[in-house]
């Protein structure tokens, strides 16, 4: 199981913003980096269906519909992924589409917030929350779907040091094989996969320890 | 409608409500205050264009009904709806609506001009025309006081058509909404 | 944030369903337009002072209904006192004051979330076109957007104030409006991200 990129172009308003992508991605932690407007966020968005390639293929293991089912994202800044006033309804929203049923619903809550350790945010409004706490929210609202995939477009950015610190140790505990968009170099080092991007293409694919000095010195020139 | 259009409407219903509580503005010789939230309900039709913004508009107004002070003033309830300025409230649904349809049909070549044109003629020459009745009927004086009754506070409503244009135009430019056949990004 | 105008209580007309209460209003409001005489008037009177009671209201709530329309009952008493009769200018402003306290008697005694709730509960028999889940979803929405605007506003409004242009207008809604609507792009598309339809 795993994602296949088959000759994958994207392009808008007659430019192209990524051409010609082949890949297979089965690894476990796979990182994605590039200069802005480089096109990894739209190479990111085509993981679950938010972008849908002018030609080519994405698939997850055999379906190429369908992939929300299986593919969570996480957007940069989760007081626009919050959708609902109250924790709990919001992480019962990702659910509703899925029609199942109420106990479901609610044990799935119960487990996400526990093995986050959130229960205590449970009736919180949302927008009453810390950043970190933010972050955590929208982060459950995705594992509550139970995906097989997430991808994770920019998670520190806006957080400081210390909500930093705690994200990288939930995300080091999650199950899941994650794809993580970042410029944050030190939260890539220990992936198993990095793939640079540049012009549209994979500029480098391969280990971090020589994908990213080589990103490093290439931004230094 | 979209995800995205009914984002919008949300986002414009909750934009006009906490347009609410920018402080008012006053000007000389003018008795009453400049108050911010029809400048809200201008924006509703003039940025999203017809449907979107009377739906933004009707939204904002069902929360009020429900009990919420969304109102300048921190007014809101069901009693709004029936004192003496609740055709205001009808005519702002009206003028948002107007004011979008106008907006989409000059889209093209719309200027600073012809944006403050629309705006005055929905959110006030619409809107008055609607909300004046509306005292005349609940108060029971003829039209002509009830107009003398509100003239006052024309010339800030034009001020705020003069805003809302300026808002419209670089909305234009910089993040078009009406005009659109499917959402960016 | 965002509270509603209702004051807790226990009384019948707390308990009574919204719709009922919403019905009720409108009869009464009704009547007080269609029979135009003054015993009419004084039973509709009497009939919200005693519901005032029942729900276990004080002077105090009537007091703050009826303020912020305060200004505009004298205006319209004057205006009517200078064109028609003392009588009738007694008359239409009483029966006005009549209708805003029994509208504001109903939200008083009725939460915002009751409200929604029958709305919803509404909508479910609703005939299949009408778009539930996307009325569903718009007034929650509101509800999450309006803190977060407000915040928005508030640092606006602090960088405006910076640089001394808290007080215009167009320095204030500008950034706003464009905030907002960049919010608008990426909020739809994690509720496409996040649903499956």
């Amino acid at each position: 199981m795993g994602m296949r990129f088959d000759r994958v172009c994207v392009t808008k308003a007659a430019r192209e913003i990524l051409s010609e992508i082949t890949l297979e991605l089965t690894e476990h932690r796979i990182g994605v980096i590039g200069n802005n407007g480089s096109g990894k966020s739209t190479f990111l968005r085509l993981f679950n269906g938010l972008e849908t390639p002018s030609s080519g293929t994405v698939r997850f293991g055999d379906t190429t519909d369908d992939l929300r089912r299986h593919v969570g994202f996480m957007f940069q800044n989760p007081d626009n992924q919050i959708v609902y006033p109250m924790v709990e309804e919001d992480l019962a929203f990702g659910l509703k589409s899925r029609k199942l049923p109420k106990a479901e619903v609610t044990e799935r809550i119960e487990r996400v917030l526990h093995d986050l350790s959130l229960t205590h945010l449970r009736d919180r409004l949302t927008h009453q929350l810390s950043g970190g706490e933010k972050q955590m929210v929208a982060l459950a609202g995705v594992l509550v779907t139970k995906p097989d995939l997430i991808c994770f477009d920019e998670p520190t950015t806006l957080l400081d040091l210390r909500n930093k610190m705690q994200f990288m140790r939930t995300l080091a505990t999650l199950p899941q094989p994650a794809v993580v968009v970042s410029h944050d170099l030190d939260l890539l080092a220990g992936f198993d996969r990095i793939l640079h991007i540049a012009d549209g293409r994979i500029h480098a694919d391969g280990r971090p320890e020589e994908v990213i000095p080589a990103y490093r010195a290439l931004c230094e020139m | 409608m979209t995800t995205r259009d009914i984002t919008l409407i949300a986002l414009f219903a909750a934009l006009t409500a906490v347009m609410a509580i920018f402080p008012p503005v006053t000007l000389p010789l003018l008795p009453v205050p400049i108050t911010a939230q029809s400048l809200g309900v201008m924006l509703a039709g003039g940025v999203l264009g017809a449907k979107r913004g009377g739906l933004a508009i009707l939204l904002l107004l069902v929360l009020v009904a429900m009990g919420l002070p969304l109102l300048s003033g921190g007014r809101g309830g069901l009693s709004v709806f029936f004192g003496p300025t609740s055709g205001f409230l009808l005519g702002w649904l009206v003028a948002a609506f107007a004011i979008g349809w106008m907006t989409e049909k000059f889209w093209d070549g719309l200027s600073f001009v012809s944006a403050t044109l629309i705006c005055v003629t929905g959110g006030i020459v619409v809107m008055y025309a609607i909300g004046i009745p509306g005292i005349s009927l609940v108060a029971g004086v003829p039209l002509s006081k009830a107009f003398m009754g509100s003239v006052a506070f024309i010339p800030g409503d034009i001020v705020k058509a003069l805003i809302s244009a300026a808002v419209m135009v670089t909305v234009k430019k910089s993040y078009p909404i009406i005009g659109q056949t499917h959402g960016a990004a | 944030m965002l509270t509603d105008l209702y004051i807790s209580g226990d009384s019948p007309l707390h308990r009574a369903r919204p719709a009922w209460k919403l019905v009720l209003l409108f009869l009464f409001c009704t009547l007080l337009f269609v029979v135009t005489h003054p015993v009419m008037l004084a039973i509709g009177l009497v009939t919200i002072a005693l519901g005032y009671a029942v729900a276990g209201l004080g002077p105090r709530a009537a007091y703050t209904a009826i303020r912020p329309a305060f200004f505009v009952l004298a205006i319209i008493f004057a205006a009517q006192l200078w064109l028609e009769t003392l009588w009738l200018a007694i008359y239409v402003t009483l029966r006005l004051f009549a209708l805003l306290m029994a509208a504001a008697l109903v939200t008083y005694t009725t939460r915002a979330s009751e409200f929604t709730e029958g709305l919803l509960a509404l909508l479910s028999r609703a005939p299949s076109w009408v778009p539930k889940a996307k009325i569903a979803l718009a007034i929650s929405l509101v509800w999450r957007f309006i803190p977060m605007i407000r915040a928005q506003f508030d640092e606006v409004r602090e960088a405006q104030r910076a640089r001394g242009l808290d007080r215009n207008m167009l320095a204030l809604v500008v950034p706003l409006v464009v905030r907002t609507l960049k919010t608008a792009d990426e909020v739809a598309e994690a509720i496409t991200a996040r649903s499956l339809d």
